[in-house]
């Protein structure tokens, strides 16, 4: 039987989160795992946005940043289970970018990433100073989402971390089935169209902005998830989640990994997160050994790291 | 970048002679070395490497051993909450002292607390304390004290009517926050209340609106960094002829170097860090603080700073706690904490219970004034 | 009236810093297309340099040109080892490569010099000079100039003389440049050179208004950047206008309407200007080529 390359790469993610836990020497690496999961699916929407529609977002924290708080706040003010506010914050997300989308897409290059940068910013600024609802810099404590309990009700006996792991596991495969149907439907394609050229998918009839638009709300929701689970698996948000820095962090992921592809970019995602655990034997020269690594990878694999090394293999395979 | 930027050093700083036969004791640490917060991240660091180091030559805890694993969270919850992870899980410490910023201690507590690990922060936020975790201590005074201090020293001038210019970064905005909410305690009104981004290069819009407001009598500036020396330039720059307070966050000789001559007239609630050789030979926290600051000059070449004493008041109390509980059971040590009083210290002289875990009282506090370019006590 | 007065000078101030780092985007970006995100530690180094040789006993002027100098050759060599050899990476690898060459300067930075913050003395004394109710510190005049001179200079530079018309053809079709003679890596590393200078002067000029330490550049950066997508990317008026715009947009905020929210003031009127004209102010009206 012949598999599809969509089918190839969720079995291969799959084996690789189901596997990597063995290589785990204490409980503290399903924490690093679950950090990394959290980013991969922030990354998996950004694959959408630029690795299929070709744009650039400086400002998707921005995203997480409303997730995030929504999951934190929600619950508090309405007294509902975390989930409703995970869900709240993705469906608002989306809606905002919905809003947003049209005039800030109309901007290309350099343009859209410092519109995008702005929104961001914006984001920041209203939680780090609305301290009566947000709690300021300093953040705010965020309700459990309750997996330790249902871990324990199923007899399973994991820890959080274990628990965290497994269940970010699933949520990062579903997102990436869905980002890999996305690719390979006719919408799909008529997005890639757009990362070639613009003017050339316009004239062949694609509805560019319209398509574009949709893959703005997509990795919208994506990074809206990520925010909240990210708070969730906190129990902690600051509005850090929402910085520059942040967005910055996830673009540099996808692009490192390999922008095209779900895979490079959740190996990205792997990367930037574990290596400054790695780092830390630098001491105070990590920083730049994690500058020069940036670099070196990307004037040496200009593709992103896992599609230079799959060539570099089936060259010499 | 938040996780790139997030360094962390093991500061394994093992005694070569020390026998295998001796059992280690393994202390941890989260600071802020590098990101906005690194001034207090590094002072605090080099305290605490320097005291491992010297209470190993002088045969450890009980005659074991103590090795500080340290790393640095660059001023990140996220970052930092990784790390206790990574503390707790992968180093297996016993005990935890560090926590430069309130937001990073608040966002790693839950950590220790589940594991049962004892955890001295070095982060200002009454926050921390109240309500009251059984874990959780700290030794900074909190930034309601230094409002209060503020305010007793206000009172005493007989001026009733402030305007507060803040930092936005965690510290100025959680001490402004106690500065508004503790104000009608003292009779103090707040009748401007302007903010400044942690990386603003000029304040002089801010405090011509403070200047003015009607009624406005002094002016308070909660904050740390570089914001607070430029305040006082802009200040000066406009000939404003209002008292300035500053904060115990820029508590350092630094802070009169970068606002020069502007720095003349400012008071401020410090510890007795600073005003080591003022300090009279009775005092009590004389020879504790003259000691400390001695050996970190002679170590760092650099002048001690108010936040490296924070560290130096979390390392001993930890230390003291093992040593008086004879075990590194957490139940035990955390007791062993709760239970100590009058031990005097760098911030302050410490008397904890379980109701209070920071342990310190407004005497801690010494109102400064800044002459000629000298910290002086205001009597 | 003083009131405004001094909003005014306020954010003159802060929007010439703006503005340096803002023109200093727009020289690398027209040689090379290149949005360099280490632009801001340019003038860290400037700043820090000068700090600690003026602290060793270095003259103040001596001190300032080798910090200038210092910061041109770590230009020119960022060009050199990172950005030469990226040669026909998409736009994206660049701006990581960028990102990546501003995190190992910072931590180089960190450990060169040190973590703290430093200062040297404005030039010509730290007077403030009353104006109409209104006050000014000599510095500010200084850090105004240089934003006007350095302007003056590229402008004239780029549409006078022969290398600066170099320049332009390399980043507008780096081919065609070639093929009418033009060593194109020369214009880029020269526009590399010249534009880390101007950093550096930015962070001589700066630092006795705005301290200076290792980790300073960042925010630059992306006010720089902002000021210069403002004013429409490559344009040398655009870089001006837009530094100067937005430090004024920020301190008027913050005089009359929310220090909290004057950052995201200068964001706001950032997104409608460009909802408007997507180009920015004074951004070329090209269309894109297929």
């Amino acid at each position: 039987m012949q598999l599809s390359a969509k089918s190839w790469t969720l079995i291969a993610l799959a084996l690789c989160i189901a596997l990597a836990p063995l290589a785990f020497p204490s409980s503290f690496y399903y924490r690093i795992g679950a950090v990394i999961l959290v980013n991969g699916l922030a990354v998996t929407g950004l694959v959408i946005l630029f690795g299929y529609a070709g744009q650039i977002s400086l400002g998707h924290a921005g995203f997480a940043g409303i997730g995030g708080y929504s999951a934190a706040l929600i619950p508090v003010h309405f007294d509902v289970h975390p989930v409703l506010g995970l869900l709240a914050g993705a469906v608002l997300s989306g809606v905002l970018a919905f809003l947003i989308g049209r005039p800030v897409l109309r901007l290309k290059g350099y343009y859209l990433a410092v519109a995008t940068l702005g929104f961001g910013i914006l984001v920041f600024i209203v939680l780090n100073n609305e301290a009566d609802l947000t709690g300021g810099p300093d953040g705010m404590s965020v309700e459990s989402l309750g997996l330790r309990s249902l871990s324990n009700a199923l007899g399973l006996g994991l820890n959080t971390s274990e628990v965290w792991y497994w269940f970010m596991g699933l949520i990062v495969l579903l997102g990436a089935y869905l980002a890999l149907n996305l690719h390979t439907s006719p919408s799909g394609r008529a997005l890639r169209s757009l990362h070639d050229s613009e003017v050339a998918a316009g004239t062949l009839g694609v509805d560019v902005a319209r398509y574009k638009l949709t893959a703005f709300v997509i990795s919208a929701v994506y990074a809206s998830l990520a925010g909240s689970l990210q708070a969730l698996l906190n129990g902690f948000v600051t509005p850090d989640i929402a910085g520059f820095l942040q967005s910055i962090e996830w673009m540099t992921m996808t692009v490192l990994g390999g922008a095209a592809t779900v895979l490079g970019a959740i190996f990205g995602a792997g990367l930037l997160t574990a290596l400054p655990q790695a780092l830390t034997v630098f001491a105070e020269y990590e920083h730049m050994a994690l500058g020069l690594i940036m670099m070196l990878v990307m004037i040496f694999l200009p593709t992103g790291l896992l599609p230079s090394l799959a060539r570099q293999f089936r060259r010499g395979g | 970048m938040r996780l790139m930027s997030s360094t962390a050093a093991i500061s394994a700083l093992v005694l070569l002679a020390a026998s295998p036969a001796n059992a280690e004791i393994r202390i941890g640490s989260i600071l802020s070395v590098t990101g906005p917060a690194s001034f207090l991240g590094d002072p605090e660091l080099k305290t605490l490497e320097m005291l491992v180091e010297e209470l190993n030559a002088n045969g450890g805890i009980n005659g074991e051993e103590v090795v500080l694993i340290h790393y640095d969270d660059g001023g990140d919850a996220n970052t930092a909450r990784t790390l206790a992870t990574r503390l707790v899980e992968d180093d297996e410490v016993v005990a935890v002292v560090g926590g430069s910023t309130t937001g990073v201690t608040l966002a790693v507590a839950p950590v220790f607390e589940e594991n049962e690990i004892p955890f001295i922060s070095m982060a200002g936020a009454v926050s921390i304390i109240d309500p009251v975790n059984p874990w959780v201590f700290k030794t900074p005074h909190t930034d309601r004290m230094a409002c209060e201090s503020i305010y007793t020293d206000l009172n005493a001038r007989g001026l009733t009517s402030i305007g507060l210019i803040s930092g936005q970064g965690g510290f100025g905005a959680s001490m402004r926050e106690q500065c508004i909410d503790v104000a009608p305690e003292y009779g103090i009104t707040i009748a401007a209340d302007e903010t400044y981004g942690p990386r603003d290069s000029d304040m002089t819009p801010q405090l011509t609106s403070i200047a003015a407001t009607d009624g406005v009598q002094a002016i308070v500036n909660p904050g740390f960094g570089q914001g607070p020396a430029i305040v006082t330039r802009n200040y000066a720059q406009l000939g404003i002829e209002l008292p300035l307070y500053q904060s115990h966050g820029v508590a350092s000789d630094a802070f009169i170097e970068l606002a020069g001559e502007a720095a003349n007239g400012v008071r401020l609630p410090g510890s007795a860090t600073l005003v080591v050789d003022l300090l009279p030979a009775d005092d009590p926290q004389h020879d504790v603080v003259t000691a400390y600051r001695d050996a970190y000059v002679a170590r760092y070449n650099e002048p001690v700073s108010t936040f490296g004493g924070y560290a130096y008041d979390a390392f001993w109390l930890m230390v003291n706690a093992i040593e008086a509980a004879g075990t590194t059971d957490g139940e035990a040590v955390r007791e062993a904490i709760e239970n100590t009083t009058g031990w005097v210290g760098v911030t302050g002289v410490f008397n904890m219970s379980p109701e209070d875990h920071m342990g310190l009282d407004l005497s801690a506090f010494r109102m400064l004034e800044i002459v000629d370019g000298h910290w002086t006590l205001v009597e | 009236m003083s009131e405004f007065l001094q909003f005014a000078f306020s954010g003159m101030t802060v929007g010439a810093v703006y503005a340096l780092v803002a023109l200093g985007f727009t020289l690398i970006y027209n040689a090379s297309d290149v949005v360099n995100f280490a632009q801001g530690e340019f003038v860290m180094i400037g700043g820090m340099v000068t700090a600690f040789l003026y602290a060793s006993g270095t003259p103040l002027w001596l001190a300032a040109l080798l910090a200038i100098a210092i910061a041109a050759v770590v230009g020119v060599l960022l060009n050199k080892l990172a950005v030469e050899p990226a040669r026909g990476a998409s736009v994206v690898s660049l701006i990581v490569i960028t990102i990546g060459a501003s995190i190992f300067l910072r931590g180089l930075a960190a450990i060169v010099f040190d973590k703290q913050i430093h200062r040297f003395p404005a030039f010509t004394g730290e007077d403030p000079i009353g104006i109409m109710g209104a006050t000014i510190v000599p510095q500010s005049l200084w850090v105004v100039g240089g934003g006007l001179a350095i302007f003056a200079a590229l402008y004239v530079f780029l549409t006078k003389s022969v290398i600066g018309k170099a320049v332009l053809a390399t980043a507008n079709n780096r081919l065609a440049a070639k093929l009418v003679g033009i060593n194109t890596n020369h214009m880029m590393t020269l526009s590399f050179g010249i534009s880390a200078a101007v950093g550096g002067l930015a962070g001589v000029l700066a630092t006795p208004i705005t301290l200076t330490s290792y980790d300073m550049g960042i925010s630059l950066a992306l006010k720089g950047f902002a000021a210069a997508m403002l004013g429409g990317m490559g344009s040398p008026l655009g870089a001006l206008v837009g530094g100067f715009l937005i430090g004024l947009i920020e301190q008027m905020t913050a005089g009359y309407l929310s220090s909290e929210y004057k950052d995201a003031a200068a964001f706001i009127v950032i997104l409608v200007v460009l909802f408007t004209m997507p180009r920015g102010l004074f951004g070329p009206r090209v269309a894109e080529r297929v």
